[in-house]
């Protein structure tokens, strides 16, 4: 059961061959099974699930069940969910109870699919390793050695052991790709507002973007029918009207236009990497697509720029964490800046203080106009640089990640880990959506293709991705310990 | 710009985050291999080029300006340290 798609699993609870209370149950045992080894998840919600789930089965026998009615997924740890922990993997919120949901969780429910419970993640969405999560380290289901990548890492987890069908990740800088990449999943990043964020904790708002992290593209395209749309209380979400991304799944790919931008082939790009997705940029060409060579100029000033914008976004946004009305408050403060300063200091861990402290650096007189508006500035030039190589292909491909997943405590310097993300943190300062599918592996440790289209090319996207999985099998490759834990 | 550690403790004020002697030196260390990663951007000119603040160039939509909120206090503070007949309690502040 763990191993098949939601698209499968759907089609079973359809015939009736199986139950949403048999499915849910069935992923339960495996969370409690094997989520000790990986701490994959912060928060199960047994209990819950199994009455969604008996709902699911009502509603169906009651002929009310939608296409993903009965499904189980989780939530990374970002999104409010009523009555349920919402800890955003930091000590600050650990005794946090969302009072409301996010919108993506009450389109989830409307849509009838179970919640398992609330996946791991680095603090406040801030790595790219999960190593910064208040709640430990997740580990990599195809080395447990590695890391599952971040900032969504216990949803790429989850999913790639077979603990969940499906997981919601969100993407600042890369946190849904590169994990997809380094857990051997799909993961899609939509266009900026695609997705509405209300109910979403903040990390960075113009860069903050949730999206579906499954075993398939075409169960990426069933997740994000669900969750995409304007919502009026995202004023960032944009109105505009939603396809259904099933229906150009299979269209076909003669006469696609792949750009390769040479910025993402160069210097400190694994070699084995570079092979799988030259490897795979041949599968397209088989299939009836003309590649090309693109540039891309302003590639590397991205990560310089980004960490300009997220941390100036961040400490404003995390400024509403005062101990006053919500999340840790110290014990017996002595005033009320004691209250404020010592609350911070022991909530928040230090990759969470460093980028507070660069942010309000940054943002502060004397500084503001060589920073923020220098990265501002720069962040137009990065944007240009994609609409331009868009008006002569039709999409860009590369690697989601200039490695495979490194091993757990590799990565000590903060600089170091930010570089990592060099081929996916200008997708969220231009807007773009992007998709990171598996194309093979690298000693054993899954490689990831990116795939990038213009703003609101999603459908194009699924549809690209799905015909490569239509002609490759990487995608359907598991762990073994997914099936030492069955 | 070299990063000091009067810049470190300015913004910690700033940010009301709490460091101690110990933790300011390594943050002076962290943040200004941070900054030197982050000085790229100066050697790119922009002259001319308009900051971009949001990837779709949106503005702020409007609405009409009806009462949409319900009240939900008691919801909220669920959640919350220390209140007391629906307000917030903090230290004194005003002796």
């Amino acid at each position: 059961m763990h191993d098949k798609t939601v698209t499968q699993l759907a089609a079973a609870l359809k015939s009736g061959e199986l139950s949403s209370r048999e499915l849910t149950s069935h992923f339960l045992q495996r969370i409690e099974q094997a989520d000790g080894t990986l701490n994959s998840f912060i928060t199960v919600t047994a209990e819950q699930a199994l009455d969604q789930a008996e709902a699911a089965d009502n509603a169906r026998a009651a002929g009310k069940a939608g296409k993903l009615t009965g499904i189980p997924f989780a939530l990374k740890d970002i999104f409010c969910t009523q009555g349920v922990k919402t800890s955003c993997g930091s000590k600050m919120l650990d005794n946090f109870i969302a009072p409301y949901n996010a919108t993506v969780v009450e389109k989830l429910n409307a849509a009838g699919t179970i919640s398992l419970g609330k996946t791991n993640m680095d603090e406040f969405a801030m790595g790219s390793s999960n190593e910064n999560s208040y709640f430990g380290a997740v580990k990599n289901p195809w080395d447990l050695t590695a890391v599952p990548g971040g900032s969504s890492g216990g949803s790429a987890a989850a999913v790639a052991a077979g603990l969940v069908p499906a997981a919601m990740g969100t993407d600042t800088g890369g946190s849904i790709r590169q994990p997809a990449a380094f857990c051997g999943i799909t993961g899609l990043k939509p266009t900026y507002g695609r997705v509405s964020r209300y109910g979403i904790i903040a990390y960075a708002s113009s860069l903050d973007q949730a999206g579906p992290m499954a075993k398939s593209a075409e169960d990426c395209a069933h997740l994000l029918n669900v969750i995409a749309g304007h919502d009026v209380r995202d004023s960032t979400s944009v109105a505009r009207g939603v396809p259904d991304y099933t229906e150009t799944l299979n269209a076909p790919l003669s006469g696609l236009k792949i750009g390769l931008p040479k910025e993402y082939f160069g210097d400190g790009l694994d070699a084995d990497v570079e092979k799988a997705v030259r490897e795979a940029v041949k599968v397209y060409e088989s299939l009836g697509a003309t590649v090309r060579e693109v540039s891309l100029p302003h590639t590397h000033y991205a990560i310089p720029a980004y960490y300009v914008i997220a941390p100036a976004e961040a400490s404003s946004n995390l400024s509403r964490y005062d101990g006053v009305r919500f999340g840790h408050r110290c014990d017996a403060p002595a005033d009320l800046i004691d209250l404020y300063t010592r609350s911070r200091a022991e909530g928040f861990g230090d990759e969470v203080k460093r980028r507070i402290l660069i942010g309000t650096h940054t943002l502060s007189e004397g500084f503001f106009d060589a920073y923020y508006t220098k990265a501002q500035k720069v962040r137009r030039l990065i944007r240009q640089d994609f609409l331009d190589a868009f008006e002569d292909v039709d999409v860009l491909m590369g690697p989601a990640s200039p490695t495979p997943a490194f091993d757990l405590g590799a990565k000590k310097d903060p600089v170091s880990m930010y570089l990592q993300d060099i081929y996916t943190i200008a997708v969220n300062l231009a807007g773009i959506p992007g998709i990171s599918v598996p194309a093979g592996f690298s000693n054993g440790r899954p490689v990831g293709l990116q795939i990038l289209g213009t703003h609101f090319a999603e459908a194009q996207l699924l549809n690209v991705a799905h015909q490569f999985q239509q002609a490759t099998d990487w995608h359907l490759q598991r762990p073994a310990f997914a099936e030492e834990n069955a | 710009m070299a990063l000091e550690e009067s810049h470190v403790r300015r913004a910690a004020h700033l940010a009301r985050l709490a460091v101690s002697d110990d933790q300011a030196s390594g943050f002076v260390d962290d943040l200004s291999r941070i900054l030197d990663m982050v000085d790229q951007l100066q050697s790119l000119d922009t002259d001319g080029i308009a900051p971009l603040a949001h990837p779709l160039d949106a503005t702020q939509r409007l609405r009409a300006d009806e009462v949409t909120e319900t009240n939900q206090r008691d919801a909220f503070q669920r959640c919350a340290p220390a209140v007391e007949n629906g307000l917030y309690l903090v230290p004194r502040v005003v002796e």
